[in-house]
């Protein structure tokens, strides 16, 4: 991992973690649908102490057209961190790291999109990380899926994600700063719980076989929480709208076919 | 266009034979093509070996250099991969900076040699917080028929070992072999239906549904992971493919020098 050694005790005496937390636990999340105006859809997410948008843009023609494929939408994710995001700025721009990212949250995300649907097109998606804890790819997924829900893009389900991890010698979900730098390994997921799918998944550090199999359960684990709280945020959007619609409705409107 | 009806007719014919238990050049599932490791391959590097596996063809060689260490690893030399997939290794292949594939290649080849601790960075400081040694680890691809992630891993791995410090050179010292710890090999399968499938060779990587990078230790130990392309793996096909990494693991690292 971080290679770094530290002071800071990442586990007390009594099992709690930097922040408080038990191993099993996950940090606060919150998640807001529909943020942005410009965007076809947007999401919200705090996880933490992370801080990320996404916005989706489209199904829209694809360019350059040399991309387009005659039989499906391209999905094409954009991760992308805000120079102030982290303590030492970071230089505008993609890099490798970012780079890396926006491959395999465009491939988790192809996953469950309906592209047949959209042939030659593109439907574009915009991850920013405005404040950066440890867990940004996995914010940014979680974001990303609820953004594409937002926009009306048809999918087979949401993406959710978080991971799990090593620190102090011991397995836990949803590592913190802290336990990223200083602990013995990560492992991001990607997970389509309906289907019981592992779409997005890496590994870093050092693990026996079954510190392994511990951590990836309490990844999915964590997902399936991730899920519960995205759907929720979905779910207050659509009320939200219903709402609106009752107020803004002209007399006689709701009748006929729209 | 000519070429996605040519990959759909390869894909039907790749899964035909898939289903009858043979793969399209007569290997088992869990077999791997004949590997050939050649080291001591660059005279101008610092340690090379060139590692053909199928009609896979890698060089890597290693250089080093006096250099400033990163400020939160005052203690330590520094790693660093490149990756270049040159126009004459594959039609697919176009000259110019790195795209996102040979980005993600590079940075998972990284990820096994750095979490795999296959070089004591600890002992490359030569004074602490001012010089260090800087390594660089370069893959470049001359012949491409698939698994480029097991045959740069594997070459990445033969050259470190051969590796020598040209201390002398740089008037600090006298030469002396890289400090090596352990030895990270990876294990690349992909997904074609429900079938998993090692040492993918370039058609079999073209009609995939999902790819699977495992990298073990010789302590049995998992230190990275990499799940690519836009195909989902279940919970109990990931471990699987970790005890095929770690079974075919410690079979190839036999065939590593020293």
């Amino acid at each position: 991992m971080g290679g770094m050694t530290t002071d800071i005790k990442l586990l007390d005496e009594n099992g709690r973690r930097v922040d408080g937390r038990t191993p099993e636990e996950m940090r606060p999340l919150r998640i807001e649908a529909g943020v942005l105006k410009r965007a076809d859809g947007s999401a919200y997410v705090e996880w933490g102490l992370n801080k990320v948008l996404a916005a989706v843009y489209g199904p829209r023609e694809c360019h350059p057209r040399h991309m387009q494929n005659p039989t499906r939408a391209l999905v094409q994710c954009k991760y992308n961190m805000a120079a102030f995001s982290v303590d030492d700025r970071k230089r505008p721009g993609p890099d490798r790291r970012s780079q890396e990212i926006s491959k395999i949250t465009s491939e988790a995300l192809t996953h469950v999109v309906f592209t047949e649907y959209f042939p030659r097109a593109s439907i574009d998606v915009y991850i920013e990380v405005l404040q950066a804890n440890a867990g940004t790819r996995c914010a940014g997924l979680t974001a990303a899926s609820v953004a594409l829900a937002d926009a009306g893009v048809p999918m087979r389900d949401l993406v959710a994600s978080c991971a799990a991890g090593k620190a102090a010698g011991t397995v836990m979900v949803d590592l913190g700063k802290e336990e990223d730098n200083f602990g013995e390994a990560d492992i991001p997921v990607g997970y389509v719980p309906r289907t019981k799918e592992i779409v997005l998944l890496q590994m870093d550090g050092d693990l026996t076989q079954d510190e392994y199999v511990k951590g990836l359960n309490m990844a999915i684990h964590g997902c399936e929480k991730v899920y519960e709280i995205q759907r929720d945020a979905l779910k207050r959007r659509y009320e939200a709208r219903a709402l609106d619609t009752d107020i803004a409705a002209p007399e006689g409107a709701g009748k006929g076919v729209a | 266009m000519s070429k996605d009806v040519m990959a759909e007719l390869k894909r039907d014919h790749i899964a035909k034979l898939l289903t009858k238990g043979t793969r399209s050049d007569g290997r088992g599932f869990e077999e791997m093509r004949p590997l050939k490791i050649t080291t001591d391959y660059i005279k101008s590097a610092e340690g090379s070996a060139r590692v053909q596996l199928g009609g896979t063809d890698v060089v890597v060689g290693v250089k080093l250099m006096v250099g400033e260490p990163f400020g939160d690893t005052p203690d330590k030399g520094v790693l660093t991969t490149n990756a270049e997939l040159i126009p004459m290794a594959s039609e697919t292949f176009e000259s110019g900076p790195p795209d996102k594939e040979s980005i993600e290649i590079s940075r998972v080849i990284d990820r096994g040699i750095r979490e795999g601790h296959a070089v004591d960075l600890s002992k490359l400081c030569i004074e602490k917080g001012k010089e260090v040694w800087i390594m660089f680890l370069d893959v470049h691809v001359v012949d491409y028929d698939g698994n480029l992630f097991d045959a740069a891993n594997i070459a990445a791995n033969a050259a470190l070992k051969t590796a020598v410090v040209p201390a002398k050179r740089a008037g600090k010292g006298e030469d002396f072999p890289l400090p090596l710890q352990h030895t990270p090999i990876s294990l690349t399968v992909v997904k074609i239906d429900d079938k998993i499938l090692v040492d993918p060779t370039h058609d079999e990587e073209r009609v995939a549904d999902a790819r699977l990078t495992v990298t073990t230790t010789e302590t049995g130990n998992l230190c990275a992971m990499q799940k690519g392309l836009v195909g989902s793996f279940s919970i109990e096909e990931v471990f699987k493919v970790i005890e095929m990494s770690r079974r075919l693991g410690a079979e190839t690292r036999l065939r590593l020098p020293g």
